[in-house]
């Protein structure tokens, strides 16, 4: 890497290395030093403010205006005038195969309710076995490491694992190549729309995907969930007679259940938020889009930023509510500590 | 004390200064300009290796360093790197919609006063200036062109078996029925091309309007004043549909397969033993790809091509062509230096003896072509009667990128024809004005 580059701009980099910091520091101690002019019972009330102030006032430059602009802008014509909700009426039209409605099925039924389900489940089960095996620790980072690789070289090495030769032509996609050894045609994962255009088989190995890369992290925060019941517990449940299912069914599962709650709400907002395993695998195609990667190919390639924005606004729309339930139970969770 | 660290700071702030000045002009006693300039192009592998190779005589002799990086994505690349005002300084083949709409906006810098324009003027044909032309000025140059609407064949295989070039579109269609009732099948295709997937699709469609209804149509119909369920633009999905064959049958492993493969390896089953089909269509670029799957193939030998007959042959010598062109962002003295020499025969010719390339311009000797069949390309390209850009390309964006999509969804199910029609009908009404 050539970083000279750096240096043709010598005021900037300045500015950043230096000013940055400076600002920073002076806005702390300059603020610290305001408030201990304050009157003892004043301090308490103002002092987090002041601490908390740079995070607000970051929040929402970069993140509450710029929502604000795009709720307006999805009421707008993409030279500002207002069309009431004409974008929204223009995504939702022509169900089911028109408008924003495939990728709109593809996030809020298909990626939400597989991809959550499986990586709760895989997650779950390894989670359970692995607690009984004596190499825990080292099968937990193999089955974690896939989180270390990017989203996008996820999609590559998938895509291999999903390439497809017509029947008869040496196979050299994996998953194809276990289909033919079991004398069945290889299957195009990624263009079959599978069963009638229905485009579920596509979506599902899309997903399949997105799961392999995820599962670690669901895996890892289940485990430690697992190993907070009191052993105790368990104790008691087997001295009873339970069976081993029985105690997983009774004790283990309840008691888990508020961190699954909230591992599961995560994932689903992670599901509504998929993009760039579709962008790497089938770009949008065979009925694969979803919301997110609508708004892009809007905003950048047919330029229609007021469209963009629509399809932003129904994606947070379907957002917020996971949103407000998830934070709930975080804070539940919590307060059982 | 104070006084001492006066003299520190100050001395610091020289330094800082003169290293600054020093990095700023950085000319040097030997002439070279020095510095940095950012390419954003489209090629990468093989193509990107020519590119590479085009590139070092010119960082050899100005001494300035090619920052090179490669997408398909280029329209959305470059749209976000433009508006983000971080565009490269040089970049290729933008759609020249999305060049229009740039220029419009300002974004992009006129290449009259940048590029000695007599020169220019003698080195290319007119045709060419006016392509990159918008609104009076020059806002591109073509470094390389290529010629589509070929069809690629093995000629041991065809003389073997005795099939004759088609002369017209009736003796083609006779042909691939006569391929059929032989056992093999007549094509291979593949429409993959990461977020650019289809536009294999779409040369079929566009070549096949030129030559079917004619210039005036396919001029119309770029332009979005010709509907896309017109009976002409019908007729030409029709008409590749008879090629495809019924459910894609004449196409080797059918639509799974033309959807799933790459159009860069989609001519390689050609050359297995048996063939697995016996004709590919694609540009002039496409014999790069054969050599670097199959390095025993011999250019002539083992593969040729024909232009691919006239659907109507009321419109004889008309062809699509396209060109990797290059447009500058932002102007600096490297990047003045880049586009200046990216015009020249000279740089031209490295990629045009590496293969897989033409160029237009007129001071580049046949010789320099590697073999025959590029030979016959240039000579062809030069022959060509009505040359035609690039349909899609010139489409605004939506409605380029919806043509690829719809050539993947026909493949799918050709029966769907009429509601893909009618889908790219109502892009049409709104991608032209925005």
């Amino acid at each position: 890497m050539d970083f000279s580059v750096l240096l043709t701009d010598i005021p900037t980099l300045l500015a950043v290395v230096l000013g940055v910091p400076l600002v920073l520091a002076a806005y702390i101690v300059g603020g610290e030093y305001l408030v201990r002019r304050l009157p003892d019972k004043n301090r308490p009330q103002l002092r987090p403010w002041l601490w908390v102030g740079p995070a607000i006032f970051l929040v929402a430059a970069i993140l509450l205006i710029p929502a604000v602009f795009t709720v307006i802008q999805s009421f707008q014509d993409n030279v500002g005038t207002f069309v009431g909700l004409q974008n929204y009426s223009t995504q939702l039209a022509d169900f089911p195969s028109g408008g924003a409605w495939i990728a709109i099925r593809n996030n809020i039924v298909i990626w939400l309710i597989f991809y959550t389900l499986f990586v709760l489940a895989f997650g779950l089960i390894l989670a359970v076995l692995f607690d009984r095996v004596q190499y825990e620790t080292m099968v937990k980072s193999l089955i974690f490491m896939p989180m270390a690789i990017s989203s996008v070289a996820l999609g590559v090495i998938w895509k291999f694992m999903f390439w497809y030769q017509p029947a008869g032509s040496p196979q050299t996609g994996t998953m194809n190549a276990i289909v033919t050894v079991l004398h069945h045609d290889p299957v195009a994962w990624l263009q079959d729309q599978w069963p009638n255009g229905l485009a579920v088989l596509n979506n599902l190995a899309l997903i399949g995907a997105a799961t392999w890369g995820i599962t670690g992290f669901s895996m890892v925060i289940l485990s430690a969930a697992l190993k907070g019941i009191p052993g105790e517990l368990l104790e008691a449940a087997r001295v009873d007679g339970a069976g081993e299912l029985t105690v997983f069914r009774r004790v283990i599962f309840p008691l888990m259940m508020p961190t699954i709650v909230v591992v599961g709400t995560t994932l689903v907002i992670f599901a509504l938020k998929a993009f760039d395993v579709v962008y790497v695998m089938t770009n949008g195609n065979y009925s694969t889009d979803v919301l997110a990667f609508r708004m892009y190919n809007l905003l950048y390639v047919s330029r229609d930023p007021a469209g963009a924005s629509a399809v932003a606004i129904i994606l947070l729309v379907a957002v917020i509510p996971v949103l407000i339930f998830n934070l709930r139970q975080f804070r539940a969770v919590e307060a059982r500590r | 004390m104070r006084e001492t660290s006066v003299k520190v700071w100050s001395s610091v702030g020289l330094a800082v200064a003169l290293v600054a000045v020093a990095c700023g002009t950085q000319t040097n006693n030997s002439g070279k300009i020095g510095g940095t300039v950012h390419v954003l192009a489209v090629w990468s592998g093989s193509e990107q290796a020519s590119f590479q190779a085009v590139l070092k005589p010119f960082e050899e002799q100005t001494g300035i360093k090619v920052l090179y990086e490669a997408t398909r994505d280029q329209d959305a690349i470059l749209t976000t790197r433009v508006e983000a005002g971080n565009a490269p300084e040089l970049a290729s083949a933008p759609s020249p919609s999305l060049l229009a709409r740039f220029v419009r906006e300002g974004k992009v810098v006129a290449l009259d006063q940048i590029l000695d324009m007599n020169k220019l003027r003698s080195d290319y044909d007119k045709s060419w200036i006016d392509l990159g032309t918008i609104n009076g000025k020059l806002y591109e140059i073509f470094s390389w062109t290529a010629l589509k609407g070929l069809v690629w064949y093995d000629p041991k295989v065809w003389n073997a078996k005795g099939y004759k070039v088609p002369k017209t579109w009736d003796d083609l269609i006779a042909l691939q029925n006569k391929m059929k009732q032989d056992g093999t099948t007549p094509w291979c295709i593949g429409l993959e091309s990461g977020s650019a997937s289809g536009w294999p699709g779409k040369d079929w469609i566009e070549e096949i309007v030129l030559t079917q209804a004619g210039p005036t149509v396919y001029d119309a119909w770029w332009q979005g004043k010709q509907k896309w369920s017109s009976p002409e633009i019908k007729q030409a999905w029709q008409t590749w549909g008879q090629i495809l064959g019924p459910n894609d049958s004449n196409v080797f492993g059918g639509k799974n397969n033309i959807l799933a493969t790459n159009f860069g390896d989609a001519g390689t089953p050609m050359f297995a033993n048996p063939p697995k089909c016996l004709m590919h269509y694609q540009a002039s670029f496409i014999t790069d790809f054969f050599v670097k799957a199959v390095p025993t193939l011999k250019a002539g030998e083992d593969f040729t091509f024909f232009p691919i007959p006239d659907v109507n042959s009321q419109n004889a010598g008309a062809h699509v062509v396209a060109g990797d062109t290059f447009s500058v962002f932002k102007e600096t003295p490297q990047s003045r230096a880049l586009i200046a020499y990216l015009a020249t025969a000279k740089a031209q010719a490295i990629w045009v003896k590496r293969g897989g390339k033409l160029s237009a311009n007129k001071e580049m000797n046949l010789s320099d072509y590697p073999d025959d069949i590029s030979k016959s390309l240039a000579d062809a390209l030069v022959k060509t009667k009505v040359a035609k850009f690039d349909a899609g390309d010139l489409m605004p964006g939506a409605m380029g990128t919806n043509f690829w999509k719809a050539a993947l969804a026909f493949v799918s199910n050709q029966n769907e024809l009429d509601s893909i029609l009618a889908n790219l009908d109502k892009i049409q009404q709104t991608a032209y004005t925005s």
